[in-house]
Parts: C-alpha cells; structure tokens; sequence
C-alpha cells in the first residue's frame, strides 16, 4: 500500500483566493499544502482589473459591505508585510476612486442605488460624494464633455494583482509550505475525519481541507458535503500602450498600472455577459472609455483578453464549513483582489484555528440549499 | 558598429534624429537607418529608464519605439525612413495631451 503525504491543511487552489488563504496560514510551514492546478487553470488571477474596490457593494446583503470596507481597511497592513517579507511593492493606492455616469440616466440610476444601498437595515454606511459633470472635472480634468458625473468614495483603490499573486506565493514559500503544481484535484475522499486528495495516481492525505479553487469548488465542493454552485461569468478587458502618468486614481472601469499602462474593463460586463469573445463587447468598452477619456483617442492598443470570472448564483462570496465533514471548508468569491486582505488576515487564521468568523456567517453556502430557501 | 553590405543599391536620403541630420538609404526602415547612423538606443524604458533600441527588427518586440513626425510610440522596424523624417529618441512613456475643451 502506498502511503500518502500527510499535511495539517491541504489548500485546493493557488490562486488569489488560494495565496492569500495560504499567507494567512503560513507559519503551518510544510505542513501546509497548497495545490495548484498549474497552467491549465481558468486563473481568473490572471485576468483581473487590480481593483480594490468599496463603493456600491453590498445591495442585497449588507455585510457584504462590511466584509468589503473590513479588508480595504486590512489592505495597508498586507501590503506593507508583503513589501517586508518579500520585497515586493504590490504598487497599493488607497486615496479614492470613481466611477463615471456617461449619461443622466446613469447618474440618476447611480443614485437610486446608494439610496437603496444605504437604507438597508445593518448597513455599514460610509462617505460617498456624488458629482457632477464640473464636480468630476475638478478632479479629473481630462474627463470628457458629455460626461454627466460620478461618484467618488475615498475608500476605493487598486493594486498591481499579478504582483499581489506572486508575492503571495514567495511569503508562502519562505514558510516552507508545501506547493504542488501541475495536477488538478480529482477527488476528495472523507477518512476518519481527514481528507484523501487523489491526484492523478498519487495521492495525499489532509487533517483539513480548503477549497479555493474558483470555478473548480463547484466539482469539488459536494465531494465534502458543500455546495459551491458558481458559474463562470466572462468579462474583458483593454490594454493600451504605456503612457505617462495621467490618472492618479482609478476609475471603476478605467486605470492606469504603475508601469503606465492603462486598462479599459466595464462594469456593464458583470451583467449578463457570459458569451465567447466578441469583438463588439471590445468596442463598447473603447467608445465608453473616449465618452470617458477623450484623450485616450490616439492612445495605441497593445492587447485584449477575456477572463472568467467566478461567479455564485446571487453574486455573492462563499464561506462554509461542512456540516457532514468538518474540517472541509469552502472559499470563493469574484473579488480576489479586494478581499485579499480580509482572506490573508481574517479568514485565514480563523479556518487555521477551525472555526470560520463570525462576519462571514452571512456567506454560508447554506443559502443555496434547496431545503432552506423552501 | 553596424556597416552597410556593398551590394545593396538605394540613393542616400537625409533625415533628422533629435533634430541632427543623418545619412540612411531609401528603403531602409527607421529603425535599421538608426543603427547605420550609429543611434543604438532609441528610448529609455518606462519601467526601469534603461536604454533600449531596435532589436527584433520585424515587428514584434517593441523595443525601437520613437517619435517619428510628430507622432510617439511609433515602430521604428515598421517604418520606412523619408527624406526629411524627423525621428526623436523617446524618455520614458508617451504622454497622452489631456485637453480641458476635448470633445466639447
């Protein structure tokens, strides 16, 4: 009989979710597994805006909001370990961000829902300014004429993501932990109260199991008695050419990385949008951007991509621990970058310590059983 | 550094780097028609600031990015060179001309 590679904590994913669950846990050492599909992955990671991102969250589950303010309140600290323990400046701006209303309609429908937003019962309210066209000017001069207004929230800001990944994954790696890349999980098999991973032929055992695996814990999940029903949700995004420094902050659908490149994504995108890459998609993103930014019109694109977001029936993230399997907890969420923090400093040491927080208590996946919606 | 093959034809044509005139040849493209004018570098990177110049020569690699005419970011290695082309070496980023009337 073969014998299996024991760990404390066997972490199913290294992406965003995955890293930063593992910096959390990371003086487990070697006995912290992390597992990494490799390459092959959807590595929604890898296609993200940057964005650490508060303002609008939470409409229909106001600790949504909270949990979204608690880890953009986190995010200096992580960030100022990573630059500690790795060297690495994950390029973390915090100083407000905005997002644009092209037309009347859009700023009135922007209102509409900070009034809902605000008005729900436990909400956590926070500082939100609402601009006009001459409002937004003075803040952003190169905004274009038939812009209508924005909304500004101080709380807002970005980061560079692929830096954030991978200096996650040095910090984690400098513990000692345990990464295994190049196979993805087939298997979970309960035993005894642990967890047998099976990997192609080789297999491992695990006291403790986390799912982060993005669009992978819907496979995964009821392996251990979870549900993690998340579907992939497409969104793409423009990359134009370096340009100087010309946007101090970021806007929810445009900015501009510390190295001078500038993004074009849309918030439209997160609706509905779950098709093949299509080149019509591209182009509304780049009319929306000049409406925004006339001056980006001889900006050059240098590429475009498509990712797929990882996305749960009420858009919501996911937190449980298994009521039939203890040990085994479920981890996801479509806002890798802006929870970051929250995962890293709140989640992670809580699941280490065997009980999930009580703030996540909201994101039970148990509010997708059939049973209890019934 | 870099020396002409004595069998390729083409008259000379005179055109302009940071505003100095130089030699190159018709048909040459404006990144080959720097390195023959001994211009090895022709920008500074964004990133670090280092200096960089052409090297893949066909388009892919970004590196012989100029002002050409007027107009930043251009490919050098795409370029054919004109008889009073003024080429500038480019530090760091282009700028994108943020105009307050833009679109009014």
């Amino acid at each position: 009989m073969m014998s299996a590679r024991e760990f404390d904590v066997a972490i199913v994913g290294g992406g965003l979710v995955g890293a930063a669950l593992a910096f959390g846990m990371r003086e487990l050492g070697p006995r912290l597994a992390v597992l990494d599909e490799g390459d092959v992955a959807h590595r929604a990671s890898h296609g993200n805006f940057g964005l650490i991102w508060v303002q609008g969250k939470g409409l229909r589950l106001a600790p949504y909001g909270s949990w979204t303010q608690h880890s953009a309140r986190a995010w200096p600290l992580l960030a100022t370990m990573l630059r500690e323990l790795t060297g690495t400046d994950v390029a973390l701006r915090q100083g407000g961000g905005l997002h644009l209303c092209l037309t009347p309609d859009e700023l009135e429908r922007r209102a509409q829902h900070f009034v809902e937003l605000f008005g729900q019962d436990g909400f956590e309210r926070y500082e939100v300014e609402f601009l006009d066209r001459a409002g937004v000017a003075r803040r952003l001069p190169a905004v274009g004429a038939d812009v209508a207004g924005g909304t500004w929230c101080a709380l807002d800001g970005d980061c560079n993501p692929l830096r954030l990944l991978s200096a996650l994954h040095d910090a984690v790696g400098r513990e000692g932990v345990v990464r295994i890349a190049g196979a993805a999980v087939d298997r979970i098999e309960p035993e005894n109260g642990a967890f047998l991973l099976h990997r192609g032929r080789s297999v491992m055992r695990a006291g403790r199991v986390v799912l982060a695996a993005g669009l992978g814990n819907a496979r995964l999940a009821p392996m251990v008695g979870l549900v993690a029903p998340v579907v992939p949700n497409q969104g793409q995004v423009i990359v134009l050419e370096r340009v100087q420094p010309f946007l101090p902050f970021p806007l929810e659908t445009i900015r501009q990385t510390d190295e001078g490149t500038v993004l074009l994504g849309d918030a439209q995108a997160d609706r509905g949008l779950d098709e093949a890459t299509d080149p019509a998609v591209l182009a509304a993103i780049a009319q929306r951007a000049l409406r925004a930014l006339p001056a980006l019109r001889d900006a050059r694109v240098s590429r475009a991509w498509a990712a797929l977001r990882v996305m749960s029936p009420d858009g919501f993230p996911i937190y449980g621990q298994s009521r039939t399997h203890p040990g085994a907890y479920v981890v996801t969420c479509h806002s890798g970058v802006t929870l970051a923090a929250a995962h890293a400093l709140t989640l992670a040491p809580a699941i280490r310590d065997g009980a999930l927080p009580a703030m996540v208590a909201p994101f039970s996946s148990e509010r997708f059983d059939v049973r209890a919606a019934a | 550094m870099f020396v002409r093959l004595p069998d390729l034809a083409g008259e000379f044509i005179e055109f302009f780097v940071d505003g100095q005139p130089c030699t190159a040849r018709a048909g040459d493209t404006v990144a080959a028609a720097l390195l023959a004018a001994g211009h090895l570098a022709c920008r500074n990177t964004p990133v670090s600031g280092a200096p960089r110049g052409p090297y893949c020569l066909m388009g892919m690699c970004f590196e012989c990015l100029a002002t050409v005419d007027g107009r930043p970011n251009q490919q050098g290695c795409m370029i054919a060179v004109a008889s009073g082309m003024r080429v500038e070496t480019q530090r760091g980023a282009r700028a994108v001309v943020v105009d307050p009337d833009a679109g009014a």
